[in-house]
């Protein structure tokens, strides 16, 4: 193969000249150790504009919804323009891992900013800076109340969705999963866990609002539970709610997981997450901690600084008996979230957790009006169920109307959910949409 | 203490908000449960956009310049692919819209998936994990599972010493008693120690290649022959594909499951540490052992494959790090079969041209011979550090100061004072002769006057960091709340 010029490639044409100065003539020298097998890649090869011009008709095939009622996750919550253009300056977007701190404050400091400000939403003191989805996070939580406690047996709730219990499985392939069943609203039987808990149990966990929406107001007592057989309590709380209710800190929660995508995270088809995890402080559960944690430090010649910490638990140093395998993490959407947070702020997001709480109480509200109900009593936020009709039918009649549905939980249940870009018209369209179609069937 | 750029947190001010949204009443949640205390700081919008700006302004990337970190292969990040990651036919797409909604994404997962195929010489791909790491947790469960359903009992998972950190971790992760085997004196798998480690115990070996050396396993038949023959299955780290990209596959060297770094080897931007994109794939063997799902095709349509026998299940939720599968693509198609040969001769030559200047340098050797490296090469200044006291982290320190990122350093750890550098496809002629330079000054000043390199960086914004300061338990901060705290108590 000739050398040919290439954009990406500035040596392309200077390579026979540097070889030279190598020593060798031929580029195949270079390569005499490895084994000759031919094959064809068969990979063309297009300017930029055919390149623009190619992926841009191949995703034109995908439908962008105007009106999403769609619950469970991601969501489609309003994401400010000034997120997609501050985390795509090149200097964020281009950089590694900071392990060069001197050169790395703007990366370091960010995500110390975020580690703090998750902190404050579930008044934890120590959170990381990120790992990749919140299955993963839950995984990791258990895996850390298992290497805290020396124990093996974890309690987590049967409500949680399969895909989610399948990633944890992994997570937690040498440990025992125990699931407990869910009373009427959703959430766990405290008194089956009750009976159930001894100590041998590592790690009890649960979600706040519940996977069907439903905010379980009994997390204070659960933790009780826990900590009564010394167990660590892991509570998955949904960030946005936290604008409104108490947050698990404040009833002595040990470790907080949750899923970052609502704070100013474009859905992407489930392919952007952020996986937020959060403990207390107590140096026995920080040194177990995964991942990359940044702290705050000082140089030489005494300025504030930031760099990452207690490296020492992590895979390049400690290999085998690192806390985790993790690396590369999320930390781009860590800074989006940073971003998020930062702009609604204290009041903020307050606001933006009672307007998706307002629209949630408006939809079940209306729902009952016209003779639905919920599949799960209790107070909802986001996320709701609808019980009663045919759920494939019911979304394929709201395609038709430019609507995405819900996500089918079982035949005649589904799972909708609001967030705060909602605005009454749209609730009272679906709810009319709802009783056409109740009438038609 | 002097800062920079103030904590977000201590720009605030009450009654200040960044994005406009309505308030609203709401009654019906129990008092007891309502939170009061809330500490988010309270800044305006431009307040946000000047500080992340200024945030920015204090980081290193490819596009402010030269990030030889081995091992990491920090290539350009072309803008267009970007751009057309974030498309709202991407970025608002939902995971469970009807397939008929989707067949944009499906098939760029669909072709991206057979180039990476075709590239690695492997059956099939997953594009789920999420990153480099979590493949390879992903590969070491599928040769967990695999083995279990052939009802063998085989626990042990073979890693060389040179490795890198997350293969051990991952392999015990999944529930593998990792088996360190040395490397012998020429950088390469030492076989005898091989031959005499597998067994019936042997559940894998995991095997970069080129290895962190920058060396190619020059033996990789023979080492999967012996493998194979105890049982065992073959793990392939794709995170140093870019040193035989184009040239070899792992597929035709006999490894049985590969990971690829998209956000390395296919020049998806590091994000500063993320997102990336791990891709797992497999031969006929384990086809049917990959999570699920995946995309396949029936002649009409895309579709989400979720019957796979044998699947280990999930990893993540939903299918992928799908902005990054689109960039990842978007490069494939930037590059063609033969720029991607290009790209992996222009990163050797930049590797081997480097090493032979930087060998002649006094204080610095390259360990292990002088065979021809990959993609990366790894110097030692461990002559440097004995001679002069300046260690491989007062030499990154120094390039700084001249205005160079520096390598990766101290690892792998079987080389002293370690300095690993790998400048990719990326870097020109003209930057590799800067380090060069760089590290000829650097070895003078050592000689001379030691004591110079110890106090580096100068130019930077902010000086050396103390890092025991930043671990030690009484003064370690790790969120604002603790950082009020400590004030409170006066630490």
């Amino acid at each position: 193969m000739d050398f040919f010029i290439h954009p990406y490639i500035p040596n392309a044409l200077i390579l026979k000249e540097m070889l030279k100065e190598v020593g060798i003539e031929n580029i195949n020298d270079l390569f005499n150790d490895v084994p000759k097998v031919n094959f064809d890649l068969n990979i063309p090869i297009l300017d930029e504009y055919s390149i623009y011009k190619e992926v841009k008709s191949i995703l034109s095939k995908n439908k962008v919804y105007k009106k999403c009622f769609m619950g469970g996750g991601p969501w489609f919550h309003f994401v400010p323009s000034i997120i997609k253009y501050l985390i795509t300056r090149g200097e964020f977007l281009t950089s590694y891992t900071p392990y060069q701190p001197e050169v790395s404050q703007g990366v370091l400091q960010a995500l110390f900013e975020f580690q703090s400000m998750i902190c404050e939403l579930y008044n934890m003191e120590v959170a990381n800076a990120s790992l990749y989805d919140f299955p993963t996070a839950i995984g990791e939580a258990i895996l850390l109340s298992s290497r805290v406690t020396g124990r093996r047996k974890v309690i987590i709730p049967s409500s949680i969705p399969e895909d989610r219990k399948s990633v944890i499985r992994n997570y937690a392939i040498n440990l025992e999963i125990i699931e407990v069943p869910f009373l009427d609203n959703g959430c766990p039987d405290l008194e089956y866990i009750k009976k159930i808990i001894n100590k041998d149990i590592a790690g009890v966990y649960t979600e706040i609002p519940n996977f069907f929406g439903v905010i379980d107001f009994k997390i204070k007592e659960l933790i009780e539970i826990a900590h009564e057989v010394e167990a660590l309590a892991i509570i998955g709380a949904d960030p946005l709610l936290m604008g409104i209710i108490k947050p698990p800190g404040d009833y002595g929660a040990d470790i907080v997981v949750g899923d970052g995508q609502p704070l100013g995270i474009p859905p992407a088809m489930g392919g952007n997450s952020l996986g937020i995890i959060a403990c207390k402080n107590d140096m026995r559960i920080i040194r177990q901690m995964p991942g990359r944690i940044v702290g705050m430090t000082k140089t030489i010649r005494g300025e504030r600084a930031f760099t990452l910490v207690l490296s020492t638990r992590e895979q390049h140093i400690r290999r085998e008996k690192a806390t985790s395998n993790i690396c590369t993490n999320e930390t781009l959407l860590a800074i989006a979230a940073t971003i998020y947070m930062a702009l609604l702020g204290k009041e903020g997001i307050k606001r933006i957790a009672k307007r998706i709480f307002h629209n949630t109480q408006y939809v079940i509200k209306r729902i009952k009006e016209i003779g639905l109900d919920t599949a799960f009593k209790g107070l909802h936020f986001r996320d709701f169920t609808i019980k009663g009709i045919n759920i494939k039918k019911l979304n394929k009649f709201l395609k038709e109307k430019e609507i995405l549905g819900g996500r089918e939980i079982s035949e005649n249940i589904g799972l909708f959910a609001v967030t705060e870009i909602h605005k009454k018209e749209d609730i009272d369209e679906f709810i009319d949409l709802l009783k056409e179609f109740i009438r038609r069937n | 203490m002097i800062s920079l750029e103030p904590l977000i947190f201590e720009l605030s001010k009450k009654g200040r908000i960044g994005l406009y949204i309505e308030d609203c009443e709401i009654e019906e949640i129990p008092k007891e449960f309502l939170r009061e205390e809330l500490n988010l700081p309270e800044v305006s919008q431009i307040e946000v956009v000047r500080h992340f700006t200024r945030l920015s302004q204090m980081n290193w990337g490819v596009d402010t310049g030269p990030y030889p970190l081995g091992s990491c292969t920090m290539k350009y990040n072309p803008r267009i692919n970007e751009e057309l990651s974030w498309m709202d036919e991407i970025q608002w797409i939902h995971p469970l819209q009807d397939i008929d909604d989707i067949q944009g994404i499906l098939e760029i997962m669909y072709k991206l998936e057979k180039m990476l195929s075709s590239i690695t010489g492997m059956k099939r791909f997953s594009l789920q994990p999420a990153a480099g790491a979590h493949g390879e947790f992903t590969g070491c469960l599928i040769i967990r599972k695999y083995h279990k359903d052939r009802g063998e009992d085989r626990d042990e998972m073979i890693i060389p010493d040179s490795a890198h950190g997350t293969n051990p971790a991952s392999a015990a992760m999944a529930g593998f008693k990792v088996i360190e085997i040395p490397t012998n004196e020429e950088g390469l798998v030492d076989i005898e120690a091989l031959k005499s480690t597998v067994g019936k115990r042997t559940a894998g070996m995991m095997l970069t290649n080129p290895n962190t050396l920058g060396l190619f396993e020059r033996n990789i038949k023979e080492i999967t022959e012996i493998v194979h023959d105890a049982g065992g299955l073959m793990y392939y780290d794709g995170a140093n594909l870019q040193g035989i990209l184009g040239i070899a596959r792992p597929g035709d060297m006999g490894f049985d499951i590969v990971h690829l770094n998209l956000h390395k080897t296919f020049s998806t931007p590091h994000g500063g540490g993320g997102p990336g994109s791990g891709p797992i794939g497999v031969n006929e063997l384990l086809e049917d052992y990959l999570p699920v799902p995946v995309v396949d095709f029936d002649g009409n349509k895309y579709y989400l494959n979720w019957n796979l026998p044998k699947t280990i299940g999930k990893v993540r939720n939903w299918y992928g790090s799908i902005p990054v599968l689109v960039k990842a693509y978007s490069y494939l198609l930037s590059m063609g079969s033969n720029g991607l040969k290009l790209s992996c001769y222009a990163s050797v030559v930049n590797t081997n041209y480097f090493m032979k200047k930087v060998s002649q340098i006094r204080g610095f050797t390259i360990p292990f011979g002088n065979a021809y490296r990959k993609h990366e090469v790894v110097i030692s200044a461990e002559k440097l550090a004995k001679e002069t006291g300046v260690t491989a982290l007062d030499i990154a320190k120094a390039l700084i100061d001249k205005g160079l990122h520096p390598p990766t350093i101290y690892f792998p750890p079987i080389v002293k004072e370690a300095l690993m550098f790998e400048f990719t496809d990326t870097e020109t002629k003209e930057n590799i002769d800067k380090y060069i330079e760089a590290l000829k000054e650097i070895s003078d000043i050592a000689y001379s006057n030691p004591e110079i390199l110890k106090k580096c960086p100068n130019k930077t914004l902010i000086g050396r960091v103390d890092e025991v300061y930043a671990n030690h338990p009484k003064t370690m901060c790790l969120s604002y709340k603790m950082y009020l705290r400590k004030i409170k108590e006066n630490i």
